[in-house]
């Protein structure tokens, strides 16, 4: 239906499929949320280990250390598109299938994870070592200075990390959907690419970029309430 | 009553071993104001820092009313450092919470009901006269101000030691002063025991009662405030005490050469007085009486300590020999310290 050329191509509305265009953005929305929820949890929790057994002595904590910076360096080297297809067996155990955007989420939470995990743990490092030393001094276990010190203080920084890895998690759903997973970079690549429809790329880029606007606006605002350190 | 025995802490480093104390002994009495003084690296913080058991010592003991620290670990040592408050020079408030969700961290720490929390912070707000500024955050207030948020927090748990790790070295001259007073304040209503680790000589000589005196690691000299001013001697300690009574020293303080060269007749002499002395008119009697003397002051300056006033004065004279004599033996008389800085 698209056969024309040039930069007209780009402008061709009516061959656009709003419906499809519709639920693909919605696909890509809910995997990059769904992910990034996984993501931040999976990323403090790991940032905290390799925070927590960086200095510690005992052999236990080296070797803790040791497993979890390992792990974290491997897939963070990883590129995204072999990444993919090196889970695709384990995302076949996990998700019951290889296609759609429920398939994309293992390997976008194993990629993005270690990346927002180191990320975490140079946050924690920027916590000022006076105020972790008044907690101690007051009595506080391990676990009160990381909920009521360590977490708190770093906050505007998890937010403004998490914010960056929203963002190249979104580069990473459009490069799932090309092989499969669905969302607007299945959309560009099936109905833009390969049918020849320039105008549903555009379209489809439009609306990503629209998005990652929004994620970097909602970050900068949280940002700015949580961060009091200049008011 | 704390006490320390035979307390050492050596670090290992690259370059071999460091000794950041050694040897130390010193006995503080409940609600006493003891003073540390030393310079940077004299190993006043290591010290205090083992009260808390943040540093644990290599030799020697720490005895907190008969509970010797450093043998004590995970919840009895938590439970522990419940009982003594710290403030520090950078003050160390979490800038993510407000002023009374700071006072309040401590309790929270101590597990004390919510309601309770808020009650205490409230009474402790009011006690270092912060009252309007508890929603404000740190960011938002002076230094002083910071300091008295430090302070509260330190109070919270009711401790019966407060440490100050150089908790005024940060601020200005007057706000300085306000905090001195406030610890003054709270030792008294309190009896709170405070140890008081500082490089300023004048934090010393205004709060304490007592001071040790520490030189790399070691405390060369221990006494009471008004002796170890009035007779100081140790050199570093003389030069502490010194350094106290020419307070204007950066900008227009000579050294002794440059006095002697400004000043290259007659004698320059140093008084120094304490207590009821510092009242008495003791350079218009020397005038009237040694009326052929030309009597120039050089420089002077007095202070208020816990036992009294403490000044010294520093003069020219110049005349005959035998009446400069003369001069020096009246005043002995009066039981004014003299000291001769530079014969003519």
């Amino acid at each position: 239906m698209a056969n024309t050329t040039g930069l007209k191509s780009y402008f061709q509305f009516k061959n656009v499929d709003w419906g499809s265009m519709m639920s693909a953005t919605w696909e890509t929305v809910w995997m990059t949320l769904l992910s990034m929820v996984a993501i931040v949890i999976l990323g403090i929790i790991l940032g905290l280990i390799l925070y927590e057994t960086r200095s510690k002595s005992g052999v236990g904590y080296r070797i803790l250390n040791w497993i979890v910076g390992l792990f974290v360096n491997i897939f963070r080297s990883i590129p995204f598109i072999i990444l993919i297809i090196l889970l695709l067996p384990i995302t076949m155990k996990l998700a019951g299938t290889i296609i759609g955007p429920r398939a994309a989420l293992p390997s976008l939470i194993i990629s993005a994870a270690p990346f927002y995990a180191r990320m975490v743990e140079s946050y924690f490092r920027e916590v000022d070592s006076g105020v972790l030393e008044a907690a101690e001094s007051m009595g506080a276990t391990t676990w009160e200075i990381i909920t009521k010190v360590l977490l708190p203080e770093s906050k505007p920084a998890l937010i403004a990390g998490a914010t960056v890895t929203t963002i190249s998690l979104i580069g990473y759903t459009a490069m799932a959907g090309a092989i499969g997973a669905g969302g607007l970079g299945n959309l560009a690549y099936q109905d833009g690419f390969q049918a020849s429809n320039n105008t549903v790329t555009l379209v489809a880029t439009v609306i990503i970029c629209l998005f990652v606007f929004i994620v970097q606006f909602v970050g900068d605002v949280f940002v700015k309430i949580t961060d009091k350190r200049t008011l | 009553m704390i006490r320390f025995n035979n307390v050492s802490k050596q670090y290992n480093t690259k370059d071999g071993g460091l000794t950041a104390v050694n040897d130390v002994n010193i006995e503080i009495n409940d609600g006493e104001i003891f003073g540390i003084v030393g310079y940077s690296g004299a190993g006043k913080s290591t010290l205090v820092r083992m009260l808390d058991g943040l540093e644990a010592p290599s030799t020697g003991e720490i005895d907190i009313n008969g509970t010797d620290v450093a043998k004590l670990h995970g919840g009895q040592l938590r439970k522990q450092r419940q009982k003594i408050g710290m403030i520090f020079q950078h003050f160390n408030l979490l800038w993510s919470r407000t002023v009374i969700d700071n006072i309040a961290l401590p309790l929270e720490i101590a597990k004390v009901p919510k309601a309770k929390r808020k009650q205490r912070a409230e009474e402790l707000i009011k006690l270092v006269g912060l009252e309007g500024r508890e929603h404000s955050y740190p960011s938002e207030l002076s230094g002083g101000q910071k300091q008295r948020v430090g302070i509260a927090r330190a109070l919270a748990n009711e401790p019966t030691i407060l440490i100050s790790d150089e908790a005024t070295s940060a601020l200005d001259p007057d706000t300085t002063n306000e905090v001195l007073d406030l610890l003054l304040k709270i030792n008294k209503e309190m009896n709170l025991t405070i140890l008081l680790i500082t490089h300023e000589m004048h934090a010393i000589a205004k709060v304490c009662e007592r001071v040790a005196v520490m030189d790399s690691g070691r405390v060369v000299e221990t006494g009471s405030v008004f002796e170890v001013f009035r007779h100081p001697k140790q050199d570093i300690t003389k030069k502490f005490v010194s350094e106290e009574f020419t307070p204007q020293q950066s900008d227009n303080t000579m050294t002794l050469e440059e006095l002697v060269k400004k000043y290259p007749d007659g004698q320059i002499i140093r008084l120094v007085f304490h207590g009821p002395q510092a009242e008495l008119p003791i350079v218009s009697d020397v005038v009237k009486h040694f009326p052929e003397l030309t009597i120039s002051i050089i420089s002077g300056a007095i202070h208020q300590t816990q036992e009294g006033a403490l000044g010294s004065l520093d003069l020219q004279l110049v005349g005959d020999q035998s009446q400069i004599d003369q001069a020096l033996e009246y005043l002995k008389t009066l039981r004014v310290g003299t000291e001769v800085i530079h014969h003519g």
